[in-house]
C-alpha cells in the first residue's frame, strides 16, 4: 500500500510549499552553476520559494529546518537547453504526441504552451534526474517557423509553464529548405517575405497577404521582428550560419540564438563577432548530413575558447523523454580535456552550460540557474558528482518545493524486483 | 520532409522507424518481392561447396608490447590491480599481476592511472547497412518488399567507408560489431560480424570464422509495415503464423537437403535451414516479456535456439524464463518511451536479469552510443545498485565483452583477456565505467589501430577525406 494513490497523494503533498518554511542545506559540495568553483562545506538556505543565500559562512537561521547533505553535491537544478518535454507521452502513438502542430495550418503563432501536459511519465521520470526546468519547443512541420515555445518547469503541479511564448523557433539548413521549397535559397526569401509580411499587417496595409502568414502568426512574428521575443533557429552547417548572420544585419533587432550548431566552431569568430549565442548539441561528432561535416564533440569547447556564449541542448536527440541524458553529456565534453587535441571544457564550465548559461542565453538568468540570493530555488542534493554516471539525485527542490521522486518506471522495478510471481500475481503486487 | 523525417528518426533513436521511409518510395514496387530469384543452381549434399563471400581479413602487424601498473578487467568478470597484460603476434601472451615477467626488448607502456578491458563489442549495430551520412542513397538495412527474407546478406549492404566505423573505435573502443539487417521483417536476413578495421571491401573487415546469425524481429515493426500495405502480417498473431508456416518450409527443404537427392538451392531456406541445423544463431529484436516467451516455444516447436533477444526492454520481467532458457538479453541502459513496446522499459532491466542469473549484454542499435557503450553499462550498473544490486565493475564490463563475444559464437576467439585469444584490447585513460574515460590506445589482433597520443594512428574514412574537419579528433 505504500504507494497508494501514488499521484494524487504526491500532488496533495508537494504542490504547495509550507509556508514560510526556511530551509537549510548544510554541509555540502556546492556548486553555484555560474561557473566558479565548488564551495566544500557551503550552505545554501530557501525561504518562500527562493534562494535566500548560497555559500561558505552563510548563516544558518535559528528556525530553519536543516538537511545535511555532508558528502553530496548541492547544485542548482539542470536547465535542459533544448527540449520536446512534456509534448509527448509515447512519440509512435500518435494521439499523445503533440510536437507538431504544423498541419492546423498556422505556423508562427503556434502555441506549444497548453500542449505541455506535467502528468505525461517523461516530467517524472526527468525530476528524479535533477532537471528542473526546460526549453520546450514545437517541432515544425509545414513553415520554417514552427511557433512558439516555452520554458516549464518539472514540478509535479498542475502548473508547467514558467514563461508561455518565451521565444519563436525556426529551421533553417537542411530542414529548412525542405520547408521552403527544397532549396535554402528558398528559406531566405520565406524568411524576409514572412517578416516583411508581419509589418505589413501591423501597418494595416492592404497587400497584406495571407498565402505566407495568417493573422494570428504576423502578430508572434512582430514579437520577433522587435525583438521582445527571441528567434531560436535550429542551423548545423557552417555556410548556413554565415548567411544567417549576413540575414541578421538586415534585421538588427531579431534575437538570434543557434540551435545544434555542429559545425559552430569553423565559425566562432563570426558568432563572436554577431554576438549570437548557442545551444549545441554537445556529442554530434559523425557527418549525419552534408551540413554537419565538420562535426566533432570538441564544437563546444572550440566555441567557448572563441568567445561565444554556449549553452548544451538536445534538438532532435531524445529531447521529449531523455533530458536525465543532459547531465552525461557535459560529463562527456569535461573527459575531452583528458584528450590529446581535443577541447573540452572545465568541470565548472560545463555545469554552467546546463544551469546558468542556458537560463541566461534565454534571458530568464535572473530568475533560474543558478544558486543565488533572489533566484528561484530549483536546486537538488546529488549523492555524488552530478556529471558522473554512478551520482543520482536524492533530493530535488523547485521552486523550493520539495518534489516526490517516484515514477513509473520505479514502480516497475519494485513489482519485478523479484521477477517469479507470489502468492497472487503480479497485478496484485503494489 | 522525407529526408528531414529519416534523419530525425536516425538521430532520436529508431531504427524501427527509419523502415517508414524506404516504404514510401517502394510502395509502388511489386508487392511481391523476388521471392524466386534466388532458387536455381542444383545441389547434393554431399558437395562441399566452399563459403561464398570469405573473409579476407588480415590481422596487421603490431609488435609485441607489455602494459603494465595497469588496472585490468579481463572481461570474464575478473579484476587485478596493478596488472600486466603481454601481448605478442597478434594474441594475447600473459596477463597477471605485478610479479609477471615480461620479455627484454619489447615495448613497455606504463599503465599508471589507466584501465585494460578487451576490446568492446557492439551485438547490434547498422554501421555499413545504415552509414553515414544518412541519405536516402545509403537506407540499405531493411529488405521491406516481404516479411520473410532470409536470402538477404547485411555484408552485402555494408559501406566499408562508413565514418561511423571510426567513431566506434576511437570513442567507443570496439573492435568486433554485429551489423544486423533491420527490423521491418519477421525474418530479416543473415548479419555479419566484422572486426573494426577498415578495409577496401566488406570481405576485408568480415571476422574470420565467426558463425552466422539471422535477424528476426517481434512485435509492432513487422505488422505496421505489412499491415500498412495491406497484406499478411498486420497483427501479432500474423507474425507468428508467418514465422510457423516459414520455418515448417525450411523443415520440409532440410529434409530435401539431407535425403542425399538431388534438389534446388533456395537461398533463403539455406539461411533457415543452417539456424536449423544450428550454425546460424538466432538474433531476435523483441521488446514486449510476453512475445518473447511466444517465441521461446516457436523455437521449441521448430527445434533451434535463440542466441540473444535485442532491444528487449521487458526481459526483467521474465529474467527467470531467460535465464532457464540460455538466452542473453541484449538491451540499452534506459531508452523508452518512443513507442508502445518500449513503454515498460526501466534502467534496471540489466541489473535485474544479473541478479536473476540471465545472460546481460549492453547494446547500441545507434551509431552515437555505440561510442559509449561503457558508459551506458555504468548507468546500468549505478541503476542496479539504487536497488541493492551490487554488480562489481569487472562484472560489468562482462556486459560489453565477454558476453557478446558468446552470443555471437567467438568467444573463443575474443572477448577476454586470456592467453591465445586475439589481442583485441583497449587500454583507457581511466575507469571506463567513469564517464571521464576515453580510449587512450585500442589493439586489434595485436595491432595499434587507435593511438588518442598519434594522430596518424586514427583511420580516415574515404568520405572523410579532403573533407572539412578530415583527421580531427571528433
Amino acid at each position: 500500500m505504500r504507494h497508494f494513490l501514488f499521484a494524487a497523494a504526491a500532488l496533495a503533498a508537494f504542490a504547495t510549499p509550507a509556508v514560510a518554511e526556511t530551509i537549510a542545506i548544510t554541509g555540502g559540495r556546492v556548486v553555484v552553476g555560474d561557473g566558479t568553483a565548488p564551495i566544500d562545506g557551503g550552505t545554501v538556505i530557501i525561504r518562500d520559494g527562493n534562494v535566500i543565500a548560497a555559500g561558505a559562512s552563510v548563516a544558518v537561521p535559528a528556525d530553519a529546518r536543516r538537511i545535511d547533505a555532508k558528502g553530496k553535491w548541492v547544485t542548482p537544478g539542470v536547465f535542459a537547453g533544448f527540449t520536446r518535454l512534456g509534448l509527448s507521452e509515447v512519440d509512435a502513438v500518435k494521439g499523445t504526441n503533440d510536437k507538431s502542430g504544423g498541419k492546423s495550418g498556422f505556423s508562427a503563432a503556434i502555441d506549444v504552451a497548453p500542449a505541455i501536459d506535467p502528468f505525461r511519465s517523461p516530467f517524472a521520470v526527468n525530476r528524479a534526474a535533477g532537471v528542473t526546468r526546460a526549453v520546450v519547443a514545437p517541432e515544425a512541420a509545414e513553415s520554417i517557423f514552427a511557433g512558439q515555445g516555452a520554458i516549464a518547469d518539472l514540478g509535479a503541479d498542475s502548473n508547467p509553464v514558467t514563461r508561455a511564448r518565451a521565444f519563436q523557433f525556426a529551421e533553417f539548413g537542411e530542414d529548412g529548405s525542405a520547408l521552403s521549397g527544397g532549396s535554402r535559397a528558398g528559406t531566405h526569401l520565406h524568411f524576409r517575405a514572412m517578416l516583411r509580411e508581419a509589418q505589413d499587417y501591423a501597418a494595416g496595409r492592404g497587400n497584406f497577404d495571407d498565402e505566407l502568414l495568417k493573422a494570428e502568426d504576423a502578430k508572434a512574428l512582430l514579437n520577433v521582428l522587435r525583438g521582445e521575443t527571441r528567434l531560436l533557429i535550429h542551423v548545423e552547417g557552417a555556410n548556413d550560419m554565415l548567411r544567417l548572420i549576413e540575414l541578421k544585419r538586415d534585421f538588427p533587432s531579431v534575437k538570434m540564438v543557434f540551435v545544434g550548431a555542429s559545425e559552430g566552431w569553423r565559425i566562432a569568430p563570426q558568432l563572436v563577432e554577431a554576438r549570437i549565442p548557442v545551444i549545441a548539441s554537445a556529442l554530434n561528432d559523425l557527418p549525419a548530413t552534408f551540413e554537419m561535416l565538420g562535426a566533432t564533440q570538441s564544437n563546444i569547447g572550440r566555441m567557448k575558447d572563441a568567445g561565444v556564449q554556449v549553452a548544451i541542448g538536445m534538438i532532435n536527440d531524445r529531447d521529449s523523454h531523455q533530458l536525465r541524458y543532459t547531465t552525461q553529456y557535459a560529463g562527456n565534453i569535461v573527459s575531452l580535456q583528458f584528450v590529446p587535441g581535443a577541447t573540452g571544457l572545465t568541470w565548472d564550465e560545463a555545469f554552467a552550460a546546463i544551469s546558468s548559461v542556458p537560463a541566461d542565453i534565454m534571458g530568464v538568468g535572473d530568475r533560474f540557474g543558478s544558486l543565488k540570493a533572489g533566484k528561484a530555488a530549483d536546486v537538488v542534493i546529488w549523492d555524488g558528482d552530478p556529471l558522473e554516471l554512478s551520482s543520482a539525485a536524492t533530493t530535488v527542490f523547485i521552486d523550493g518545493v520539495e518534489q516526490p521522486l517516484t515514477n513509473r518506471q520505479n514502480r516497475l522495478r519494485d513489482r519485478y524486483a523479484r521477477p517469479t510471481e507470489g502468492d497472487l500475481p503480479k497485478a496484485y503486487d503494489r | 520532409m522525407q529526408k528531414k523525417r529519416q534523419h530525425k528518426h536516425m538521430k532520436s533513436n529508431l531504427r524501427w522507424s527509419i523502415v517508414a521511409a524506404p516504404l514510401a518510395l517502394m510502395a509502388c514496387s511489386n508487392a511481391e518481392g523476388p521471392k524466386t530469384a534466388s532458387a536455381t543452381p542444383v545441389a547434393k549434399p554431399a558437395e562441399k561447396v566452399p563459403a561464398p563471400f570469405p573473409s579476407t581479413y588480415k590481422a596487421y602487424p603490431g609488435v609485441a608490447t607489455a602494459i603494465r601498473n595497469v588496472t585490468v578487467y579481463d572481461g570474464e568478470g575478473g579484476k587485478i590491480d596493478n596488472g600486466v597484460v603481454f601481448i605478442t603476434a597478434g594474441k594475447i601472451s600473459s596477463v597477471g599481476g605485478p610479479e609477471t615477467a615480461i620479455p627484454a626488448g619489447v615495448m613497455v607502456i606504463d599503465g599508471t592511472g589507466k584501465f585494460v578491458t578487451p576490446g568492446i563489442i557492439d551485438i547490434h549495430s547498422h554501421l555499413g547497412d545504415y552509414p553515414t551520412p544518412s541519405v536516402e542513397a545509403h537506407s540499405d538495412g531493411n529488405e521491406a518488399t516481404s516479411p520473410t527474407t532470409p536470402e538477404v546478406w547485411a555484408e552485402h549492404s555494408v559501406w566499408p567507408q562508413d565514418p561511423g566505423f571510426s567513431r566506434a573505435l576511437a570513442n567507443g573502443g570496439v573492435t568486433a560489431l554485429q551489423i544486423l539487417p533491420g527490423s521491418a521483417n519477421l525474418m530479416g536476413g543473415r548479419s555479419v560480424v566484422l572486426k573494426n578495421v577498415y578495409a577496401r571491401t566488406v570481405q576485408g573487415m568480415k571476422f574470420p570464422d565467426a558463425p552466422y546469425g539471422m535477424k528476426m524481429a517481434c512485435g509492432e515493426n513487422p505488422k505496421r509495415v505489412y499491415g500498412a500495405k495491406g497484406r499478411m502480417p498486420s497483427t501479432r498473431m500474423g507474425n507468428i503464423a508467418v514465422n510457423r508456416q516459414t520455418w515448417i518450409k525450411a523443415q520440409d527443404y532440410k529434409k530435401k537437403r539431407d535425403s542425399g537427392k538431388e534438389y534446388t538451392r533456395d537461398l533463403g531456406m539455406e539461411t533457415l535451414a543452417g539456424v536449423l541445423d544450428g550454425d546460424i544463431s538466432i538474433q531476435n529484436h523483441c521488446y514486449r516479456a510476453d512475445e518473447m516467451a511466444l517465441v521461446l516455444d516457436m523455437a521449441k516447436e521448430f527445434g533451434y535456439k535463440v542466441s540473444t533477444f535485442h532491444h528487449a526492454v521487458e526481459s526483467y520481467k521474465i529474467a527467470d524464463l531467460l535465464r532457464d532458457n540460455g538466452v542473453c538479453s541484449a538491451v540499452w541502459a534506459d531508452w523508452w518511451g518512443f513507442k508502445m513496446e518500449a513503454y515498460d522499459a526501466i534502467p534496471e532491466n540489466a541489473a535485474i536479469l544479473q541478479n536473476t542469473g540471465a545472460c546481460v549484454i549492453i547494446h547500441s542499435d545507434d551509431e552515437n552510443q555505440i561510442q559509449r557503450l561503457n558508459q551506458e553499462a555504468a548507468k546500468a550498473q549505478a541503476d542496479g545498485r539504487r536497488m541493492g544490486i551490487n554488480i562489481s565493475d569487472a562484472e560489468v564490463i562482462k556486459w560489453l565483452t565477454y558476453n557478446p563475444a558468446k552470443a555471437l559464437g567467438i568467444s573463443d576467439k575474443t572477448g577476454s583477456l586470456k592467453p591465445g585469444k586475439m589481442a583485441d584490447l583497449v587500454l583507457w585513460n581511466g575507469n571506463p565505467l567513469s564517464v571521464y574515460a576515453r580510449p587512450y590506445k585500442v589493439w586489434i589482433d595485436g595491432a595499434l589501430m587507435f593511438d588518442a597520443s598519434n594522430p596518424k594512428i586514427r583511420p580516415v574514412s574515404d568520405f572523410e577525406l579532403g573533407q572539412p574537419g578530415e583527421g580531427d579528433v571528433k
